[in-house]
């Protein structure tokens, strides 16, 4: 499970300002467009209530109340365009906000390496990255703008009112401030209900992704049609669980209901009696008749969008959360980066490394201490688990030991700027990702400038003579070829780059024997003049080591320690 | 979901909705619960019309009492009628939702796994799984708001027509145009423009999950630079796309606000010349004047109700799409009943091909497994060896050939029968979000605590499991994330080892471990298997020594077959892939202490 905790976020929360600017421009263009809807609500009240008074008591006709008649057509036009405005607004906005957000977020996952990034992790914010910040579309389409509107918009009905009857004024502004004590208290009683509500359902829909992917296991076992009832009765329970639930949450949005139609009741059946009496005139009732639903009415349609504005701070949570992650290592900055030492004529050394990963009990390789010569090739042997592959990335700069450190000539890695380090290596993890497009490109990846004479070059030395030729397009994730095929594609994107260190994780894991020969052939001229650290538990690249080291197994058991 | 031959060609959408008719009563209240709410909101304000228009004539104060007591009376229920129909509408969705899974379930159950090649990511099935959630939109955010929305606008029209029909008709004009044709208008113009932004969002969460996934690929090759560009432009086209949705969207909501705002008016003007005529009686003025105000909450209701509309079709047909689907296996009418012990397996010039491959991935195997003998299939990837697996298995058809099964041949015995007296071990065995006990009793509900111990220990587990603090009982989280991946490959093992089957099928069991430990766990396992039918497809050759026959696959036919020794001593492509695999050096003996330079 992720050791990143999920920042806990305010509806309108500086923190999510800050990470995307966009956000700041539209929150004020919200303000705007609020500012003028109440300006537009109190005018059409105000014509509406002056036509009626002048046609009903004072007989006027239709050719008197032209011009009143117009000008609320006028009203009506205008507030029709600012409706446009501000949907469109709202959407484009919302898409411009999360397209910043995604950037900020993939940007900053770039620099937090993969040495934070691990397969589950990754995962995640992938998931986080495209439809977790989906979540943030309604967040800011629909309950943002509706929040600006819940503050704009009754404080302005108030002072209208206020300026035309003092009473109904005062039952306003008593009531509609408990409809956000009730939501408050009712939300603060329920919040716990809530929460397990919200995890029951995910539960729910978690079983069944989990029972669908699982299908061919259950066929296997003769488990999957008496799943079927297992489907239904998991449904039915979590059901009921939530329905007990939602009994309770529901209650904050009837308060909110009854407190907002019982104050429109109370100030409607209160201008009545007062209208017999003389105490107020028709007019100045109508306007208050009409503007007294809409002080409340903002604040029902935030407690409408609540939903969203739930899901989409969780997904602000966990992309603030992200965001605020501090990277392995702080960039260095022009001034103080130190310059990288030739490891063309110093040694690489290991010194009394110990790697932690957050959340294991068992450190992933304890107090290794390993010479890299300049020229010299070492193999990197010892059972699965043993950490080897932790101590490649830890060369490639991906990692930071919990104690001792790696240097080269005797300048310490940790200060070495990591991109300007990485541009000295070629590192093959042990499970190398190719991407969507021609093999071409995938190997020009290591070297854009490479022509099409040494991308040739590389491929042939890493085994893939004769094969899917440069320009064969693959799927997603190198598909369309073997697994061996995508190892040698890798391979030959690392022989492209010409560095000095070369870090090679299992160069010929997933290749038939044949083909290993092969690679292993290929890759010995490449070994001859670089310092190069060869990880491998299969004996066949053995050959190409001057030196062999023997990684020890860990005693304990742990889940394979190996980033990404 | 069963698929009769005449559903076939019905809309996607008319087939989901067949599935809220047991819930029809549920939905039927939420509706008269949600028109109730909305009929209130209406109601209210033009009862409050009525009630200080009429009091500006200075009444006697009884002539009111019965709008004083309407008006207290509607405001309580609008919110009472708003819970009860958040309440129902909760419950019928969940409903819909538990059959719409058990129905969808029930057909995937005939075609998986064979008939589903494309949903075997699983990013894909998440998506399939989410599709199959956002039909009971269909029911709640579609139909019953279109319903309770139909009737109170209806309401509200028959009431201003009552008053003065032509302010009925202005605002039936108003309604019709506002809250039904514009919003469909600007789905049909939204739809176009999200047709661009679905291939878009495909191809950014292509580009997102790529970088992540490359990652330390792409900072190996100072390569992240171009390719969060690549994700920003992809981005950039999207915002560009998006903005025409929301144009749409904006436009529709504008002349939502503006044809029942006019239509306003014009009862308005109406009302005026009315009154002035005497026509109209002054009080009903204010109704007429107020009310069209209320009913804008209508429009809301109904304006949103085509959107959902439009991603439950997309969904629907995503959907059926996958459950029309042809099973990859036919099962006899009536089924032959299962022979009695021993099940030997004859497979005589099988022909096997893929749903949707044009190729065959097998062309004439002829095999026996004699019981208690054990075979191994070896072979280069692609050499058919999983295609043999899902023929034995009956999750694929032959296309011509038989397999017998205790001298029956299996097409004429159901699917399931077949499976519980032949067994696999697969490689990507799934692990079910649940504790390591029930994830190996699914194998054999009524196995005793100690079987289930043997089988652990037979799959080389038991030490792990008594030294977790919960033992059995310890969480494997979602897929197995919280264990390795050769833990979870063990209990797969330890599973199949509890089912205690017939015929034993082992996919690559060694598949997620490094060579050694590997070797020596196939060694074990067929020591386990010593006396079962077993086959055991892998492409390491070591453990071989041990098993009865080898046959060699490649290109979906047998290149050879013969024990161990025989292949070895006939120098063919077996003697070949043996040395090279002899032949790479014994990795060096283990130094004293750590690692040492």
């Amino acid at each position: 499970m992720p050791a990143t905790g999920d920042a806990v976020l305010r509806p309108l929360d500086p923190r999510l300002l800050a990470h995307a600017r966009a956000a700041r421009a539209y929150l004020a263009l919200c303000v705007v467009l609020g500012l003028v809807a109440a300006g537009l609500l109190i005018a059409q009240a105000g014509l509406l209530a002056g036509t009626i008074t002048a046609a009903f008591l004072e007989g006027a006709d239709l050719a008197a109340l032209r011009m009143s008649l117009l000008l609320l057509a006028a009203v009506v036009l205008a507030r029709a365009g600012l409706d446009w405005v501000q949907e469109a607004a709202a959407h484009r906005s919302a898409a411009v906000v999360t397209a910043q957000l995604r950037s900020r977020l993939l940007a900053h996952a770039v620099r937090l390496g993969p040495g934070w990034l691990t397969g589950e992790r990754s995962a995640e914010l992938g998931a986080l990255a495209t439809r977790g910040l989906d979540g943030l579309d309604d967040y800011f389409a629909r309950y943002l703008p509706q929040l600006v509107l819940a503050v704009l918009v009754p404080v302005a009905v108030l002072l209208r009112v206020l300026g035309a009857d003092l009473v109904a004024a005062v039952t306003i502004a008593v009531t509609l401030p408990l409809v956000p004590v009730f939501m408050v208290l009712i939300g603060l009683a329920t919040r716990h209900r809530a929460q397990r509500q919200w995890r029951t359902l995910a539960v729910l829909a978690g079983h069944f992704l989990d029972v669908v992917a699982g299908l061919p296991t259950l066929k296997v076992f003769g488990r999957a049609r008496a799943q079927a009832d297992a489907i239904r009765e998991v449904t039915d329970r979590h059901a009921r669980a939530a329905m007990s639930t939602l009994r309770v949450v529901f209650l904050s949005a009837l308060v909110l209901e009854l407190v907002s139609t019982l104050s429109v009741a109370l100030v409607a059946v209160g201008l009545g009696l007062r209208l017999i009496g003389g105490a107020v005139d028709l007019e100045t009732a109508l306007l208050v008749l009409i503007l007294a639903p809409e002080a409340y009415r903002p604040l029902r349609q935030v407690g409408v969008h609540h939903h969203a504005c739930v899901e989409g701070l969780a997904a602000a949570g966990r992309v603030v959360a992200v965001l605020e992650t501090p990277p392995l290592r702080p960039p260095a900055s022009g001034a103080h980066a130190i310059a990288v030492p030739d490891v063309r004529l110093h040694p690489v050394r290991v010194e009394g490394v110990t790697v932690e990963y957050p959340g294991r009990a068992q450190p992933a390789v304890a107090d290794v201490s390993l010479e890299l010569r300049p020229g010299e090739t070492v193999a990197l042997v010892g059972p699965t688990g043993c950490g080897k592959s932790t101590l490649a990335a830890l060369l490639a700069g991906f990692l930071a030991p919990a104690r001792g450190r790696v240097s080269v000539g005797g300048v310490d890695l940790a200060g070495v700027d990591p991109d300007a380090w990485r541009r000295r290596l070629a590192y093959l993890p042990q499970q190398p990702r190719l991407l969507a497009g021609t093999i071409a490109e995938n190997v020009r990846l290591a070297d854009p400038g490479a022509g099409e004479a040494a991308v040739c070059r590389a491929l042939s030395a890493a085994g893939l003579r004769g094969g899917p030729g440069p320009d064969t397009l693959l799927g997603e994730r190198g598909c369309g070829l073997s697994a061996g095929q995508r190892q040698r594609v890798a391979l030959a994107r690392t022989l492209l780059r010409d560095v000095p260190l070369l870090v090679l994780d299992e160069p010929t894991a997933g290749l038939d024997i044949a083909t290993e020969r092969a690679v292993v052939d290929a890759l010995r001229p490449h070994c001859a003049y670089r310092t190069v650290l060869l990880i491998t538990h299969r004996p066949g690249p053995l050959g190409l080591a001057d030196r062999v080291v023997r990684l020890d197994d860990r005693s304990v058991p742990a889940p394979e320690a190996v980033p990404a | 979901m069963r698929t009769k031959a005449g559903e076939r060609g019905r809309a996607p959408v008319r087939r989901i909705a067949a599935y809220g008719r047991p819930v029809g009563r549920r939905l039927v209240l939420a509706v008269v619960c949600g028109a109730v709410a909305l009929a209130a909101a209406v109601g209210l304000l033009a009862t409050s019309a009525w009630l200080i228009a009429r009091a500006a004539q200075h009444p006697p104060i009884l002539y009111l009492a019965v709008a004083i007591a309407g008006v207290r009376a509607l405001s309580l229920t609008r919110g009472a009628a708003r819970y009860a129909e958040r309440l129902v509408s909760h419950d019928a969705a969940f409903r819909v939702l538990g059959r719409l899974r058990v129905a969808v379930w029930t057909r995937l159950e005939r075609i998986a796994p064979a008939g589903l090649p494309a949903y075997r990511s699983g990013d894909l099935l998440a998506r399939f799984v989410a599709d199959v959630d956002t039909q009971q939109d269909l029911f709640l955010r579609v139909l019953a708001p279109y319903a309770a929305g139909t009737l109170v606008g209806t309401g509200a029209v028959v009431l201003l027509w009552s008053l003065l029909p032509v302010a009925g008709l202005a605002l039936l004009t108003g309604l019709v145009i506002g809250a039904l044709v514009v919003p469909w208008l600007a789905e049909c113009r939204s739809g176009r423009a999200e047709d661009r932004v679905a291939p878009l969002r495909g191809e950014l969460t292509a580009a997102t999950t790529e970088l992540l996934h490359a990652m330390p690929d792409l900072l190996a090759c100072d390569a992240t630079r171009s390719r969060l560009d690549r994700v920003a432009a992809v981005d950039r086209a999207l915002s560009r796309a998006r903005g025409g949705t929301a144009r749409a969207h904006g436009l529709a909501a504008g002349l939502a606000t503006l044809t029942t705002g006019l239509a306003g008016c014009a009862a308005l003007a109406a009302g005026v010349t009315a009154v002035r005529s005497g026509a109209l009686d002054g009080v009903a003025l204010a109704v007429i004047g107020l009310t069209p105000l209320a009913v804008s909450e209508v429009v809301t209701v109904l304006a949103q109700a085509p959107r959902d509309l439009a991603d439950v079709r997309r969904s629907a047909a995503r959907v059926v799409d996958v459950l029309d689907r042809t099973e990859p296996v036919a099962e006899p009418v009536v089924p032959a009943p299962l022979p009695d012990p021993p099940y030997p397996l004859r497979v005589e010039g099988l022909v096997a091909r893929w749903p949707g491959a044009v190729a065959p991935a097998l062309q004439g195997v002829d095999l026996e497994l004699v019981p208690g003998r054990r075979v191994a299939v070896v072979g280069p990837s692609g050499a058919g060896k999983s295609t043999l697996v899902a023929v034995l298995l009956r999750f694929l058809d032959p296309c011509t050939g038989r397999v017998r099964l205790g001298g029956v041949d299996v097409t004429e015995l159901a699917a399931d029968e077949v499976r519980r007296v032949v067994r696999l071990c697969a490689q990507d065995a799934h692990v079910f979000d649940t504790s390591v006990g029930e994830n190996v009793l699914l194998a054999r509900r009524s196995a005793s605590p100690d079987e289930v111990r043997a089988a652990l220990a037979g799959a080389g587990l038991l030490d792990w499991v008594d030294g977790l603090p919960d033992g059995l009982e310890t969480p494997v989280g979602e897929h197995g994330c919280r264990i390795s991946g050769g833990q979870r490959q063990r209990i797969a093992l330890a599973r199949v080892l509890l089912a205690d089957p017939p015929v034993l099928l082992l996919d690559e069991p060694a598949e997620h471990l490094d060579p050694a430990t590997g070797d020596a766990l196939t060694t074990e396992l067929l020591c386990a298997a010593a006396g079962r039918t077993t086959l055991l497809v892998t492409h390491r050759l070591a453990a071989l020594e041990a098993v009865d026959e080898i046959v060699v696959l490649d290109a979906g036919r047998v290149v050879e077959r013969g024990t161990h020794a025989g292949l070895l001593a006939s120098d063919g492509a077996y003697r070949r892939m043996w040395d090279l695999e002899r032949d790479a050096p014994p990795l060096p003996a283990p130094p004293a202490g750590r690692a040492q330079c």
